[in-house]
């Protein structure tokens, strides 16, 4: 599997721990899921699955906090549906009696060098892996797997090499929440960029990603996180969920 | 029209003798970067007043209604009628039935047809699964002052009371002292990048992008408060690139707009700065819109 690596950099990040997501608390470092979003929202594919396999810190963490007034609802699909069906109705939601004050406590100002792969996939089977990402499908599976055909490595090693030396995107890559927007450029020799702070840590377990093979419920995937002279090795962990 | 260019974009706004954005922990004082001492507004904040402006501007209409909303936003209709959408053009081509996905589908659709800031900024809706969700395709980022800021504090009397009680103990003098923090001067630069991809996904048009640049060019015209102080937008440059996935990469267009303190001394005036726009170095295939400034 070629690999691409990314420089990405920013003021903020934080990358959510799930067990304190109502009050957030970042993890010391980029969590592999955060990795491949990046790659995804550089180059994305029903055929292709991001595989991130290593994760350089590139600055000491620093982290600060900061509290904001957030909304503590979601829209209600019910409500929508009774107003669309009825043509009128009032679905406005008031702040001042949703508000929830959040605290978070986020990094700031890093710098990190992702690695990362694809391998391609079934494409038929993968919109159920990224339901986020996709909505189109073909039905027929021959037609799919015509489709498919078109699929090769070569293909998309390109592409993503194009794209990212030109800094195009189809989004902003992000470093966890969407306003802490990331700087990114195509490392094209790691020799000769700096090396990795030279920071041994346990960060203990840590998300890997998620598992959407049941749509209904994606489960979180964690893995035995442990940053060796500021590398976060992820080629041989083991990922349980 | 649907959007077929990438957009990322520089706004400056000053703040003069007000507190641009309060910081819920430190008792209201203005949000400071502890470490470097250069001020915060936080993206939220600055989406709220696009929210409040468009409202404003449409008069909370469909299909500009906005979502959510400050009470303060006077709204004098509460039960708005709604055009009804024929389901036909929704489904296209999709006749597979997903799980619970189509009611949840074609209510995120009539969601983003009739809600300015769903389509603009996204949104989460309930019911569990993942597709519930609509990414907007602005994205802002914490808008951060160019130099160090100063948070003053300011003991203010109100010559009333609010109780008997306190009349009483005060003997009739009836005075209460209250606070107030200001930043004399800063000037902020807060990031922004619109995705024409996402665009097409939630049916945020020209005629939207067009609004979203108004707003962010007269909102604080609009959110005048004690707290406040002066707010401006002085800066809006937009960078246009001539494709949908970007001609150059965005951290680099926006360090050609440079903000400079012209003296040592402490700005306190939007002309203590100079604003450079390095034209020249501008890439091939993106163009600069100079919006404001």
């Amino acid at each position: 599997m070629k690999t691409f690596c990314l420089e990405v950099t920013g003021d903020f990040a934080c990358f959510t721990r799930p067990e304190m997501k109502v009050e957030r608390v970042s993890y010391d470092v980029m969590t592999p899921s955060a990795a491949r979003a990046v790659f995804e929202a550089i180059l994305w594919k029903p055929a292709i699955r991001w595989q991130v396999t290593k994760i350089e810190v590139l600055k000491p963490i620093k982290w600060i906090t900061l509290r904001r007034n957030e909304v503590g609802a979601v829209i209600s699909s019910r409500n929508v549906q009774t107003t669309m069906n009825s043509g009128s109705g009032d679905l406005g939601l008031y702040i001042e009696d949703e508000r929830q004050q959040r605290a978070g406590l986020f990094l700031r100002d890093v710098a990190y060098r992702i690695h990362a792969g694809f391998e391609l996939c079934d494409a038929a089977k993968h919109k159920s892996n990224f339901p986020h990402l996709s909505k189109h499908r073909i039905n027929d599976t021959d037609e799919q797997r015509a489709a498919d055909e078109a699929n090769s490595p070569a293909k998309f090693l390109n592409m993503f090499e194009r794209r990212a030396s030109k800094g195009q995107c189809v989004n902003q890559p992000y470093l966890g929440c969407r306003e802490f927007a990331a700087n990114f450029r195509l490392v094209k020799d790691v020799a000769t960029e700096p090396a990795p702070i030279a920071a041994t840590l346990d960060l203990g377990w840590m998300l890997h990603d998620m598992d959407y093979s049941n749509l209904a419920t994606p489960s979180p995937r964690f893995f035995r996180a442990e940053l060796k002279n500021g590398v976060l090795d992820l080629s041989n962990v083991e990922v349980r969920g | 029209m649907t959007l077929t260019n990438r957009y990322d974009f520089v706004l400056l706004f000053d703040v003069k003798d007000g507190n641009p954005n309060g910081d819920p922990d430190a008792g209201n004082l203005p949000r400071v970067d502890a470490e470097t001492g250069r001020g915060l507004v936080t993206d939220v904040c600055l989406k709220r007043k696009v929210r409040n402006f468009v409202g404003l501007v449409k008069g909370e209409q469909p299909p500009f209604e906005i979502y959510v909303k400050e009470k303060a936003v006077l709204n004098n209709q509460n039960k708005r009628a709604y055009v009804g959408i024929g389901k036909s053009e929704l489904l296209e081509g999709d006749d597979k039935k997903r799980k619970g996905g189509d009611a949840v589908d074609e209510a995120r659709q009539w969601m983003c047809r009739n809600f300015y800031d769903v389509r603009a900024f996204g949104a989460v809706m309930s019911l569990g699964i993942n597709c519930g969700q609509v990414r907007g395709p602005i994205q802002l980022t914490f808008a951060r002052s160019v130099d160090p800021v100063v948070a003053l504090e300011h003991s203010i009397t109100r010559m009333a009371v609010a109780t008997e009680a306190e009349a009483e103990k005060q003997g009739g003098d009836n005075r209460t002292m209250g606070r107030k923090f200001t930043v004399p001067y800063g000037l902020y630069a807060a990031h922004g990048f619109v995705s024409s991809f996402l665009a097409k996904q939630t049916g945020f048009d020209e005629n939207d992008l067009e609004l979203l640049w108004q707003a962010l060019a007269q909102m604080f015209e609009h959110d005048r408060s004690a707290a406040r102080g002066e707010m401006t937008t002085r800066g809006l440059y937009v960078f246009k690139h001539d494709s949908e996935l970007g001609n150059a990469p965005a951290h680099k267009l926006f360090e050609l707009i440079q903000a400079k303190k012209n003296s040592d001394e402490p700005a306190r005036d939007f002309a203590d700065y100079t604003i450079s726009v390095k034209e020249a170095d501008i890439p091939a295939g993106v163009s600069l819109q100079r919006k404001v400034g």
